[in-house]
């Protein structure tokens, strides 16, 4: 038995598989330890809010301690990220078309080029083939230069609520920053905001969890019933068999994800948890468990320790338990893994359809890419409300299939390379 | 020859069918045999002759295609598991591989617990059970301190072979079937394992059906042969008759087989 340990903890494949399921279990136990907001909490206004660490701007400005960092390269870089490239070569264009020659504008020289803008652009002048949306573009770009050289700090204002008339409390100048850890509050969003404005990171890691655990029912029914069916079958034999293997070719025949979409349609919305999805998917996806096992246990029953347990009076019971269950058993739990991985893609494929569990309680990673496909994350190019989806079920997946792999080579010692 | 005694174990038609269309063989056509208590039986026959398969359809673990087996002058009823449990406390059997012969999940002693269990004895102190243990594995030369907590496949062929006849021992039946018993182990142990038979054969009076590919050994250690080719009984009767006047040409090569070191029989030329 630890000989066996042993040997499997040696395969590279199955160390590396478990290596990075052990890792998705652990992120997936730690990170609410660390991070304890509510994964469903909707906390952005609006939609789909891009990776990044969100900054209180009133607390900035209140923060207690302001300091002065003189750095070479803050104004180029306040100007650049508000003049950008694309908007350079715009006002070179509106500035050529209105007349001046080309050879005159440097877009690259940002003072040479805001002195032509202020001196020539003018929003009444009609230039021929401009459409409306350009046009308003151009509008748009006027207003966001509006002080982009200026070197004034900014002015804090606040109404004093006995006259109701504004009072200036404080200058900002450019130079001035704050430390982020002494701003009250600053939220990490390393995955922005879904549809609803929640938190993706933390809904990722809740959805993984909650697809995990149904894998897990999942697997675990559907190698239950395969076992016990395929043991049944394979070792009673007979009429038994028969009657088993007329009902699993009957679920054999029928594609078992149509059943499972009858099923889960028929359900119905409301009553569709995370359980009962899993508990469903459990009793569809047996049968090639069943079938399996049974010819496991056919080439097992006529061996001579059977027969030996046979002849030393031991009880079917006992002889299916003691002389063929601990011959299969690594075969067994190489079904069990691949029916939690199969559980999970089944729940994710379910849930894509829209038949997934319902969805004000938990989520899970079918239900998000559900979110994200009806919100159109796809298409408007929100990349983080599907695809580190789509990685995790991936790693998850394939961490589990190379687990199986590698058994699979240290127990079918001819597949070892 | 105690023919006029009823035989313990017969069989009249007695057929074996495994698969069928073009996979079909017949592996026992149609034997019939008569074995009396107290005598060693040997089946001679070459590879693939049926001789485990009948073995097999004797012990009651296969049941056969067609004819019928008579048990102790009735004919043989194990239609229950119940029935089959009271029919293998009288036949017992060793099989050809040792190696594959155990559960190799589990430990040595609760083989032996198991015959002890079988024979009624669940209910004696655990000293006494371990006394019978003891006594079975000194019978066959190991020492049983050595092997609890050990595992069947930590042990050799001949080792295996011999817990086996410890197994027997335990189990006191009417009739053993050994199959091969010698053929899968090394060349040493493969008297000592046949004295150890004929020993506890003497000690307990039971009735032994002999398997064997080697015509010189049935010739060693039985009183009646039978020769099998193809699933048939070719030829029967006293080993004595049989072998020193075969009549068989088939029974006639499988006595020029038979290795130089029976020369001295000289069986051929008699
Ligand atoms: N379970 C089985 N299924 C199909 N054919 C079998 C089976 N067992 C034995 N046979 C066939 O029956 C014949 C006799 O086999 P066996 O009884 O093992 O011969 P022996 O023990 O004399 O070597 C062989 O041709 C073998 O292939
Ligand atoms: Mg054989």
């Amino acid at each position: 038995m630890e000989h066996t340990l042993r040997q499997v903890f040696r395969s590279g494949k199955f160390v590396a598989g478990f290596s990075i399921f052990v890792a998705v279990l652990l992120i997936v136990f730690l990170y609410p330890l660390i991070v304890p907001h509510p994964p469903l909490e909707i906390i952005s206004q609006g939609t789909f809010f891009p990776p990044g660490i969100y900054v209180d701007v009133y607390d900035s400005i209140g923060s207690t301690t302001h300091y002065t960092l003189n750095l070479d390269d803050a104004v180029a870089k306040r100007i650049a990220s508000k003049l950008k490239e694309e908007d350079r070569l715009a006002m070179k264009e509106w500035l050529v078309a209105a007349g001046l020659s080309e050879s005159e504008i440097d877009a690259a020289d940002t003072q040479s080029l805001m002195d032509q803008w202020v001196n020539n652009y003018d929003p009444k002048t009609n230039i021929p083939g401009m459409t409306n949306a350009r046009r308003n573009y151009y509008i748009r770009l006027n207003t966001s230069l509006d002080g982009i050289l200026s070197t004034e700090g900014a002015i804090i204002a606040a109404r004093n609520p006995d006259t109701g008339v504004l009072e200036e409390k404080r200058i900002i100048p450019q130079s001035e920053y704050v430390n982020v850890s002494e701003v009250a509050n600053v939220r990490v969003l390393p995955l922005g905001t879904d549809n609803f404005g929640r938190d993706v990171l933390t809904e990722l890691v809740k959805a993984t969890t909650v697809s995990l655990q149904i894998g897990f029912v999942a697997g675990s029914i559907a190698t239950l019933i395969g076992l016990a069916l395929g043991l049944l079958a394979g070792y009673v034999g007979g009429l038994i068999d028969d009657a088993i293997m007329f009902f699993t070719n009957l679920f054999t025949v029928i594609p078992s994800f149509v059943l499972l979409i009858l099923i889960s349609f028929s359900i119905g919305q409301e009553r569709r948890g995370a359980v009962t999805i899993a508990v469903v998917i459990g009793f569809t996806s047996w049968v090639w468990t069943a079938r399996a096992v049974r010819s496991q246990v056919i080439s097992l029953r006529n061996r001579d320790h059977v027969n030996l347990s046979k002849l030393s009076g031991h009880s079917i019971f006992h002889i299916i338990l003691a002389d063929i269950l601990p011959y299969i058993a690594s075969y067994v739990v190489m079904a069990l893994i691949l029916q939690i991985s199969a559980g999970i893609l089944t729940e994710a494929g379910l849930a894509i359809l829209g038949l997934g569990p319902k969805t004000t309680l938990v989520p899970t990673l079918g239900l998000m890419m559900n979110w994200a496909m009806i919100y159109q994350a796809q298409i408007l190019g929100k990349w983080w409300a599907y695809f580190p989806v789509i990685i995790t079920i991936a790693l998850i997946a394939f961490s589990l299939n190379l687990m199986n792999t590698g058994l699979d080579q240290v127990f079918n010692p001819t597949l070892r390379d | 020859m105690p023919a006029e005694k009823d035989p313990c174990l017969s069989g009249r038609g007695v057929t074996k069918v495994f698969g069928f269309g073009r996979t079909r063989t017949v592996a026992v056509d149609h034997v019939d045999f008569d074995f009396h208590e107290g005598e060693v039986i040997s089946i001679v026959g070459e590879s693939g002759s049926g001789k485990t398969t009948l073995a097999k359809v004797l012990l009651g673990l296969i049941n056969p295609t067609e004819g019928e087996v008579y048990f102790q002058g009735k004919e043989r009823d194990i239609g229950s598991y119940r029935k089959k449990k009271e029919y293998w406390k009288q036949i017992q059997a060793i099989f050809q591989d040792p190696y594959c012969s155990y559960n190799i999940f589990r430990k040595i002693d609760t083989v032996l617990l198991d015959c002890i269990h079988m024979r009624g004895g669940r209910g004696l102190p655990r000293a006494k059970k371990v006394e019978l243990m003891a006594e079975a594995c000194s019978f066959v030369n190991l020492k049983f301190d050595e092997l609890t907590n050990k595992y069947p496949f930590e042990l050799s062929g001949g080792q295996m072979q011999r817990l086996m006849i410890a197994r027997i021992f335990l189990l006191k039946p009417k009739i053993l079937l050994a199959d091969e018993p010698t053929s899968m182990i090394d060349a040493c142990s493969r008297a000592t394992i046949l004295d150890m038979l004929m020993q506890l054969r003497d000690e307990i009076g039971m009735t032994v059906v002999f398997i064997t590919h080697d015509i010189g050994l049935a010739y060693y250690v039985s009183d009646v042969v039978y020769i099998m080719e193809n699933g048939r009984f070719v030829e029967s009767g006293s080993a004595d008759n049989v072998i020193l006047h075969p009549k068989e040409t088939y029974t006639q090569r499988l006595i020029n087989d038979v290795p130089k070191i029976y020369e001295e029989w000289d069986l051929s030329t008699v």
